[in-house]
């Protein structure tokens, strides 16, 4: 038994280790286009992570993490627009008739300053928001409401707003960061790497906090939040935390996301987007930290393949996918896995008793 | 008074117009078994619903140890200051194993960066330990609470419960649903664990709390109807006629069934 669980332990850690270095290594035998694609399911897979901590594990749906990836996102394509313009005002303030850099856009001069908010600025709309519905014990399809009608409320905002945020067109036409150009496939590659990494560092800290006492409590939330209280647990204050952490994920996963597309706007962080991360959560099996990481990647990869070859009935495609899946895997890929080894394990099982039958 | 546990004075639990309790003075001492019996809607659930802040008592106080009054407490902080329960239907966490079950459960600092934190001791493994030995579910440790069979539902629950180390064990139908052999290892269990509390339970299987009762609260429409061991219980004319009387009628009809 002993070693059969260090083998499992050393065989997961072999596994990750070679999709590290399959991923680190992937500049050198795809193309920069390719690249660049998978740069961006990566970033999309961060957020998938995070989301998967929220639902999976905690049980709290949220329709609405695309309002956190927009403002990780807006947070590093403000810098990235005054880089752009050296100082000068960014285009469309001037088609708006604007004379001066609008107080809400200066501290984004400074890049350091704009990373650091698109960690904190989701973070922190996400703990404002999860204390006050979580502590009135909000929960289930009435958070997921609420959840759908904050981007809601967020994106009509992010496009009235035409003259502070670019308005339905969103931020483009990048140049530099911190002086280097963006468009080159160096610098392409270095955010590739950097997407990685984080991706691994996301990874492993969330495997981390799910695998011990702390995954077991949120688990324990997800099955039975009152109950949970009548063990002396405040399941609303882990169900914040939870929520206000995978809104940072999210913010994170937005930067990197700019940064390799060189484009944001409304209509990336509205809810359709928001249902589709959902889905690469739902399709990739919640309740693991890999299952999201493949969902995200496989719909994202199956969204461009469908595109490229069919490109008027893709969406079609796409949609055929998701029934699917709800439909014959309602625990996502990682399930039929895990459906897959409990069959294997309890034909063994089987086997060993009929041994000990025949002994009798 | 003071020597009291638990005092509940003059506790009302209004359901938008249904009394479930009315103006109900009730006590627990420590060291004791002590059985709240009575007909179905007398309101023995909410009593326990209501010390353990599940239901919130519209008027009276509710005091630990003669003081703190626990009636504007919410349910962890209750849970803290050293009051479990078991609900009538097992609700242990099935997708954890026996072992994540009680782990989460045992008593230990429960905020959330303290948990974070947490790791195994060895005193918390050996008193783990030794709770699976007690409800006799060493083998099945590691085995999902879900696939457990029903009486060790029950156990587990009841050990998750224990391991909080409560001062007040408050106890739903332990034994609905258990065979001979399993009710008479939890009386066992019962006794063994009021050695060093006290231990409240709502059960209505009448052999059950002879054998196990210290004292018995006979409850009816919200209120004690009598209070005593389980010989005056049986005695007490009021009792037979609201419930032993009736209880009787219907097991007589059953057996002539």
């Amino acid at each position: 038994m002993q070693s059969t669980i260090i083998q499992k332990l050393l065989g997961h850690r072999i596994i990750f280790s070679i999709l590290f270095i399959l991923l680190l290594t992937a500049p050198l035998y795809l193309s920069d286009f390719r690249l660049n694609l998978l740069g961006k399911f990566l970033a999309f897979a961060i957020l998938a992570i995070g989301l998967d901590l929220l639902w999976g594990y905690t049980g709290v749906l949220s329709l609405g993490h695309g309002i956190f990836f927009g403002l990780g996102a807006y947070c590093m394509a403000m810098y990235l627009k005054l880089e752009a313009n050296a100082g000068g005002l960014p285009d469309f303030m001037t088609w708006s008739g604007m004379s001066e850099l609008p107080l809400i856009w200066l501290p984004f001069q400074y890049p350091i300053v704009a990373i650091i908010l698109g960690v904190l600025f989701p973070a922190f709309l996400a703990f404002v928001l999860g204390s006050l519905t979580f502590r009135n014990r909000i929960s289930g399809v009435y958070f997921t409401i609420l959840s759908q009608a904050l981007v809601l409320v967020l994106v009509t905002l992010f496009v009235g707003a035409q003259n502070l945020t670019g308005g339905t067109s969103g931020l483009t036409n990048f140049e530099t960061l911190f002086g280097i150009p963006m468009n080159e496939a160096s610098t392409q590659t270095m955010f590739y790497i950097i997407t990685v990494v984080v991706l691994a560092a996301i990874f492993l800290g969330c495997r981390r906090l799910v695998n011990g006492r702390f995954g077991n409590v949120l688990i324990g939330i997800r099955d039975g939040e009152n109950r949970m209280r009548f063990l002396g647990y405040n399941p609303s204050a882990y169900k914040t935390f939870i929520y206000t952490l995978s809104a940072a994920i999210a913010g994170m996963a937005g930067m990197l996301f700019v940064l390799q597309v060189g484009i944001i706007s409304p209509t990336m962080i509205g809810i359709i987007p928001s249902i589709e991360m959902v889905l690469w959560v739902a399709l990739g099996g919640r309740g693991t930290i890999i299952g999201p990481v493949i969902g995200a990647v496989l719909v994202n990869a199956a969204k461009t393949g469908f595109s490229e070859s069919y490109p008027d009935i893709w969406t079609y495609f796409l949609g055929l996918l998701f029934v699917l899946v709800v439909v014959f895997l309602p625990k996502g890929l990682t399930g039929l896995f895990e459906t897959w080894k409990a069959r294997r394990k309890s034909q063994n099982v089987g086997k060993h008793v009929d041994v000990a039958k025949s002994y009798r | 008074m003071s020597e009291n546990m638990l005092t509940l004075q003059k506790v009302t639990v209004d359901f938008s117009g249904f009394k479930a309790i009315n103006e109900l003075d009730f006590q627990v001492a420590p060291n004791n078994v002590h059985f709240v019996i009575g007909p179905n809607g007398a309101g023995k659930t909410t009593l326990l619903d209501c010390i353990c802040g599940k239901s919130r008592a519209t008027s009276g106080a509710i005091l630990l140890h003669g003081k703190k009054d626990l009636t504007k407490r919410s349910e962890e902080k209750i849970v803290h200051q050293g009051i479990a329960r078991k609900f009538q239907a097992p609700s242990i966490f099935h997708k954890l194993t026996v072992m994540e079950n009680l782990e989460i459960a045992m008593k230990q600092k429960k905020r959330l960066f303290a948990m974070m934190k947490a790791k195994w001791t060895k005193t918390e493994k050996q008193s783990i330990h030794d709770m699976l030995d007690l409800i006799d579910l060493i083998e099945e440790k590691d085995e999902l609470a879900g696939t457990l069979a029903h009486g060790q539902k029950q156990w587990l629950e009841i050990a998750m419960v224990l391991v909080q180390e409560p001062d007040i064990v408050l106890l739903d139908e332990p034994i609905a649903g258990m065979s001979k052999k399993e009710r008479d290892k939890t009386g066992e269990l019962i006794t063994k664990i009021a050695e060093d509390r006290a231990v409240l339970i709502v059960e209505h299987d009448m052999d059950f709390v002879k054998s196990y009762a210290d004292i018995v609260t006979v409850m009816h429409e919200g209120q004690v109807l009598f209070e005593g061991s389980m010989d005056e219980v049986q005695n007490d004319p009021k009792v037979r006629e609201v419930y032993l009387g009736r209880k009787v009628e219907e097991d007589a009809d059953n057996t002539g069934a």
